[in-house]
């Protein structure tokens, strides 16, 4: 019925043809958020193959090392591009890595907690904190970078200063054999696919060390989280109603309103999504090094944004994707992985991430006026 | 037709907003196949009180009934669910989402179930198309941003969705204003066609020839206040003219228009002709 119409409509001519094609060249470029991050990857990945090719960056130890490092930034930034998204910020995910990381340390470590009930523990407080961010956000009607940014210092302050009461330090250790054999912990941390690196050692697909184990011993869980909630992520965004409300709620928020979108609900079940991401990552973090300390997570709540932006989210809210919020993610990890293997000065490292941003955000800017000065 | 219960309906309706008093003791009903104007000068009120019924605001005074019961709307959402569609002044439409995305914000149809239930976008894309040309416009691409489209098409899009959706009451805050004469007219087919299927149609414009052919009854609101209803055959489309933008000032405009035409040669005539012009040109501004 609609082909019918749609084909009966449609004067015949030249004009027509040329209209339609434009108006979906513009859509198709505008449906592709992710598509300047892709290409970033892709130069980054050409460009270190070409001056870091021999140093090790691109065996399978190297690339193991940078999709973790990227990993760990992209689950942040896959939370914070859907809060984006939806129209708000989270300033205060990077000191809820330190305040989920004590969460779990101390009374693991101080008070002999089973790790699972610890990091149940840490998984419910960061459900109340975003609950409370949502709620705070919607009650004030205050910009959320404001409130989160007080968000920031209270929860690193806080973080301190009961670390400090509790144990008298500012880092709990020891937490390795804690984590041994538990279930929740081997499931959020950890390696997968030992026996098939093994086996790929041994019939010398990948290198192996002297002791005849394979060079990497498994894929690290935070690069498996990591494709799963970014896969998850975006069926959500592009496929389901509440997809629908996201974009609806940080496109126009009174105009979602109005036709029935429960803003405040999606609202606040995204800042949710970001603290948990942020206590996944500490978890992870946790488990991998066997020490919390309140330091960690420092700046990694701009990182998040920043990858998130490279990926094609404005800063306005209403447009971007998952997608290119794990690619700029990667962007970041390869980078880094690749300065470190080249031997250039990490210090010019945030030079370059600085720029990338700033190419990011004109790009986007200019993809929005397209999209919304074209009447 | 009167005695008929009312499908909504204002009851003393009083809205503040901090000290701004916005509407005060407000009165209103809309029936059954009854097309409902409401005019009034920019500012008087028309836009807020039907956000009232649109669940938008809640009044700070009176109530509102439903099938002469009285409601409560928490949210639009809530009017949506009772039946009651609006087309808003501003069209609450996202620009950065397609046409598709846009019609169905809110309401999405979904297939599956589970964790895999999902949004229909086949499904979606083909009414909005069909509702889309129904109304005269050919989506070329479904995917394609409103921000892209023109004003009209936006207007007609937020039109099509709310006539796909109201079921009960029609709600069009001035919904011709950016439209052609081709498109205006069908907006008006399409109220009277909501008309005859039983629906109520509560209709603002600033334009007359809009309003006297569809409109059934005619309420007047003046800063904030009611100046009554009025039925159709109570008024001829002069007085009605003269209730709307204020006929005796239009009259006023052109007889001041003509003198100052007679007296080219005078400066000072020339100078107030220009003001006079000036005047006209914010008034039309402001109309949007
Ligand atoms: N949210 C609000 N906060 C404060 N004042 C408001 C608000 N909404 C409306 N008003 C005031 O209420 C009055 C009526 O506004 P309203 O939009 O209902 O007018 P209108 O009759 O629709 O005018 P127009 O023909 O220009 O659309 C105006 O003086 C406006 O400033
Ligand atoms: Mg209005």
């Amino acid at each position: 019925m609609a082909q019918e119409t749609a084909d009966g409509a449609a004067p015949p001519g030249q004009e027509a043809d040329e209209r339609i094609q434009r108006a979906s060249f513009l859509s198709r470029l505008l449906n592709r958020p992710e598509l300047g991050a892709a290409a970033g990857t892709i130069v980054v990945l050409v460009v270190f193959a070409i001056v870091a090719g021999d140093t090790g960056m691109y065996s399978a130890l190297g690339i193991v090392n940078f999709v973790e490092v990227a990993s760990l930034l992209g689950l942040l930034a896959i939370g914070v591009s859907l809060l984006m998204i939806g129209g708000e910020f989270d300033l205060s995910i990077g000191s809820m890595i330190a305040f989920a990381g004590m969460t779990i340390a101390i009374p693991a470590a101080e008070w002999g907690w089973p790790m699972w009930l610890c990091i149940l523990l840490a998984f419910t407080v960061a459900i109340l904190w975003g609950l409370f961010n949502g709620w705070l956000v919607i009650k004030t009607g205050l910009p959320s970078f404001i409130v989160t940014l007080a968000g920031l210092f209270m929860l690193r302050g806080l973080t301190i200063g009961l670390t400090r009461l509790l144990t008298g330090r500012t880092q709990v250790s020891g937490l390795r054999e804690d984590a041994e054999g538990d279930w929740l912990a081997g499931i959020l941390g950890g390696e997968v696919g030992h026996g098939f690196f093994t086996w790929m050692g041994e019939v010398g697909i990948i290198a192996q060390r002297a002791d005849g184990e394979p060079s990497v011993s498994g894929v690290p869980m935070s690069v498996i989280w990591f494709l799963l909630l970014g896969a998850i992520a975006t069926w959500v965004l592009l496929r389901t109603r509440l997809g629908n409300w996201i974009f609806a709620a940080g496109g126009d928020k009174q105009a979602a309103r109005n036709v029935g979108v429960p803003v405040n609900r999606v609202k606040i079940m995204l800042f949710v999504g970001t603290a948990v991401m942020a206590t996944l990552v500490a978890t992870v973090q946790v488990l991998d090094v066997g020490s919390a300390d309140t330091q960690r997570g420092l700046l990694r709540e701009l990182e998040a944004i920043a990858a998130a932006v490279i990926g094609g989210c404005l800063l306005t809210g209403g447009y971007g994707s998952a997608i290119g919020a794990m690619l700029g993610a990667l962007i970041f990890g390869t980078v880094q992985m690749g300065f470190f293997y080249t031997g250039v000065n990490t210090d010019w490292f945030q030079v370059f991430v600085g720029l990338m941003l700033l190419v990011a955000v004109l790009s986007n800017n200019y993809i929005r006026k397209k999209a919304t000065e074209a009447k | 037709m009167m005695a008929e219960q009312p499908l909504l309906e204002a009851r003393s309706v009083s809205k503040r907003f901090g000290s701004v008093i916005a509407l005060s003791d407000i009165n209103m009903a809309v029936r059954p196949r009854e097309v409902h104007c409401l005019l009034g000068d920019n500012g008087a009120g028309k836009s807020t009180l039907i956000k009232t019924f649109a669940g938008v605001h809640q009044p700070t005074e009176g109530e509102l009934r439903v099938d002469g019961a009285p409601v409560q709307f928490g949210s639009p959402r809530e009017a949506l669910d009772t039946g009651i569609a609006t087309v808003f002044q501003d069209l609450a439409l996202v620009p950065l989402m397609s046409a598709t995305r846009n019609f169905f914000m809110g309401r999405e149809p979904v297939i599956g179930r589970g964790p895999f239930r999902r949004f229909d976008a086949r499904t979606a894309e083909r009414i909005t198309a069909q509702e889309m040309w129904k109304i005269g416009i050919d989506v070329r691409d479904p995917t394609q941003p409103v921000g892209t489209m023109s004003g009209g098409e936006r207007q007609c899009l937020a039109i099509a969705r709310a006539v796909y959706f109201g079921a009960k009451v029609l709600i069009l805050d001035e919904p011709t204003s950016a439209l052609g004469v081709s498109q205006a007219s069908m907006v008006l087919r399409y109220v009277a066609r909501a008309k005859a299927a039983g629906l109520g149609v509560i209709f603002i414009t600033h334009n007359v020839h809009h309003a006297f052919p569809v409109g059934d009854s005619f309420t007047l609101l003046n800063r904030g206040r009611s100046l009554g209803t009025h039925t159709k055959d109570e008024v001829s489309r002069d007085e009605l003219m003269d209730m709307m933008a204020g006929g005796k000032e239009m009259a006023d405009l052109e007889a001041e228009l003509k003198a100052a035409a007679q007296q080219e040669t005078d400066p000072k005539a020339e100078q107030a002709e220009t003001q006079i012009a000036e005047d006209l040109h914010q008034e039309s501004q402001k109309v949007h």
